[in-house]
């Protein structure tokens, strides 16, 4: 049955079917939902909610509690994901299972709160110093808000990693009618099967660079052996994290490169375009990081032009450009303006 | 190594990062004590530490221990003990871990009366970067970065503790390791949030020999009678606060209905 629902609120349902039973948040608009829909539904599960004294504090409680066995999250936008920063480069070392909520806004700094950009993608994945690895996911409606949601949670638990899911403001406060699963339906309330701290075991943890044992080392081998062991965990899998869809593509000229919210607007514009006999199509990234660049890289062997919508001034049209640029036109369809890309704009973008 | 001490040390982790005359090593002593003499359950005890000198601690205690990042080992700590309950909590930061970068994380847990052992060692300077001012160095004395003297008043971090809402709070010297340990064991068995600043010295950046600034605790601070709190000097020694309040996660579960 269809349901009229929230896409934050979507967000806190695929959260708790995923078994996450910790959230500790701060407020902010225009993720406070999230907020609210944990502190209502995890203690009806089992679950723990805590409200913070700032967002620093906020994910370092989420990696405390996951550090222990819990499923945990937290969940912000802008301003609170810069305060992040330092503690996701310390989860993604300590290979701590985290999930991450950034509902982007217009920045930078405080912006415009109640406005929607796609201004932190290369945040989610450079924000924190160093080298590091996390899992970017980014829904483009309510119900990928909690099929991805649901996912990422997965994918932490199994790769032992943060993974960021980024939303915007337009899915976070958009309702529509979609059918989910009820709340609390096949809760996976699955217990960790990874060695952890507080079972007794003398486990140290820390965001020094450490050793087979977990102390802290200075060794140029183990510390090389470690980051790579880190990225590698990422890069060999691919397969399993990379979650993308190729729709009207089999005889497209142009591609419309897409993720988050302008997707939908690149679907109505392909469905337009080709009903005045143009082909195009539409390739939807629903994981930025690690970035689909084989399957994106075999679409741009077949077009001509591929257009990256985005609502910041071109984030991930440079992983595009990389990846496809020299074998066909890559080109940016940039908005800062705090307001959707229309379908009219893509279609303009085509016809010039 | 005496027996009790060598069962909870990291021997393979030594020798500890510490310079001669450190008075982290009367702390760990002292807690190693206290926690022998508590009757708490090792396996279900976890250690968390910030960043410093005194973050090194866990490195060196035999326990499951959580080494975080600077200023953030109580919010870490809130995490772990609201996750589960059951586990002992205990928390070793530095004083300009505490008071200045992870000030914000001591009011509120402090407020939350989360139970929580937060033992800081204060040594009046930012030790392991180089000997820079922090919150507790006294007005006017030089540092690395005050050369022509403090213009700052310093935090006093039991007053501190007490008007954010901590339940127990008591100070003592690496002098007085003795009535430390005392305080420690109070403090883990104490059911809210707990602070025991353990005042010690960095003969490295002030220059005083490790004796000299013994003899210094020995003969400046006074013990002070229980609950002296308007007249607490950053002389005194005791235990301020000893109250029982509602704990924070004993609370939370309460107000939702759970048993955990």
């Amino acid at each position: 049955m269809k349901e009229l629902i929230q896409g934050n609120e979507a967000a806190v349902r695929g959260a708790i079917n995923a078994g996450c039973n910790f959230f500790a948040g701060y407020p902010i608009t225009p993720s406070s939902e999230i907020a609210h829909g944990m502190a209502e539904q995890l203690p009806k599960f089992g679950g723990v909610f805590v409200q913070m004294e700032d967002e620093i504090a906020s994910i370092s409680a989420a990696i405390g509690a996951a550090m222990v066995g819990a499923k945990a999250m937290t969940a912000t936008s802008g301003p609170g994901f810069s305060l992040m920063q330092e503690s996701i480069g310390y989860a993604s070392l300590g290979e701590i299972p985290v999930v991450i909520f950034n509902v982007m806004r217009a920045g930078p700094s405080t912006g415009i709160p109640t406005a929607p950009s796609q201004g932190d993608v290369m945040q989610a994945r450079y924000g924190s110093h160093g080298d590091y690895v996390v899992i970017v996911l980014a829904p483009a409606d309510v119900r990928d808000m909690y099929f991805l949601t649901f996912d990422a949670f997965m994918l932490a638990e199994k790769y032992s990693i943060p993974v960021i899911v980024l939303s915007d403001e337009i899915i976070g406060h958009m309702r529509e009618g979609v059918e989910l699963p009820p709340t609390g339906q096949g809760l996976n309330n699955s217990k960790t099967d990874k060695p952890g701290i507080g079972q007794g075991l003398r486990i140290h943890k820390t965001g020094l660079v450490y050793d087979e044992d977990g102390m802290p080392t200075t060794d140029p081998e183990k510390y090389e052996l470690l980051v790579r062991r880190l990225f590698d965990k990422i890069e060999s899998n691919k397969e399993d994290i990379l979650r993308y869809k190729a729709e009207y593509c089999q005889d497209a000229e142009i591609l419309f490169l897409t993720y988050g919210s302008p997707y939908r607007s690149a679907r109505s514009a392909v469905k337009k375009l080709r009903k005045d006999g143009i082909k195009a199509g539409l390739f939807k990234a629903e994981t930025l990081f690690p970035f689909p660049e084989e399957a994106l890289k075999q679409m741009a062997e077949t077009v001509d032009r591929i257009i990256v919508p985005e609502m910041n001034m071109g984030q991930i049209f440079r992983e595009v450009q990389r990846v496809a640029g020299g074998i066909c036109d890559v080109e940016l369809v940039s908005s800062v303006r705090g307001t959707p890309i229309s379908p009219e704009i893509l279609i303009r973008a085509v016809k010039g | 190594m005496k027996k009790a001490y060598a069962e909870y040390i990291r021997e393979k982790n030594l020798p500890h990062v510490w310079c001669a005359g450190c008075g982290n090593g009367i702390v760990l002593g002292a807690f190693i004590r206290a926690f022998n003499s508590s009757g708490m359950n090792r396996n279900s005890t976890v250690i968390v530490s910030g960043i410093g000198c005194s973050g090194r601690i866990t490195q060196y205690l035999d326990f499951d221990t959580v080494h975080t990042t600077h200023g953030r080992a109580l919010a870490f700590a809130t995490g772990i003990k609201m996750a589960n309950p059951e586990l002992n909590v205990v928390v070793f930061m530095g004083d300009g871990d505490a008071l200045a970068i992870g000030g914000n994380h001591f009011i509120h847990a402090a407020r939350r009366n989360i139970d929580l052992t937060a033992i800081v060692l204060n040594n009046s300077i930012y030790g392991m970067t180089g000997g820079q001012v922090a919150p507790t160095t006294p007005s006017t004395r030089r540092t690395k970065t005050t050369p022509y003297g403090n213009p700052e008043a310093p935090f006093d971090i039991c007053k501190l503790a007490i008007a954010s809402g901590a339940t127990f709070v008591a100070r003592f010297t690496t002098y007085h390791a003795r009535w430390l340990e005392k305080a420690i064991t109070e403090g883990l068995l104490h059911k809210g949030f707990s602070v025991v600043e353990a005042v010690t010295g960095c003969p490295t950046h002030s220059g005083i020999k490790p004796a000299d600034i013994l003899d210094w605790q020995k003969r400046n601070f006074k013990r002070k009678n229980y609950l002296c709190v308007d007249n607490l000097e950053p002389d005194s020694i005791g235990v301020f606060k000893r109250d029982i309040k509602p704990e924070f996660s004993e609370n939370y579960f309460k107000l939702i209905g759970l048993k955990r």
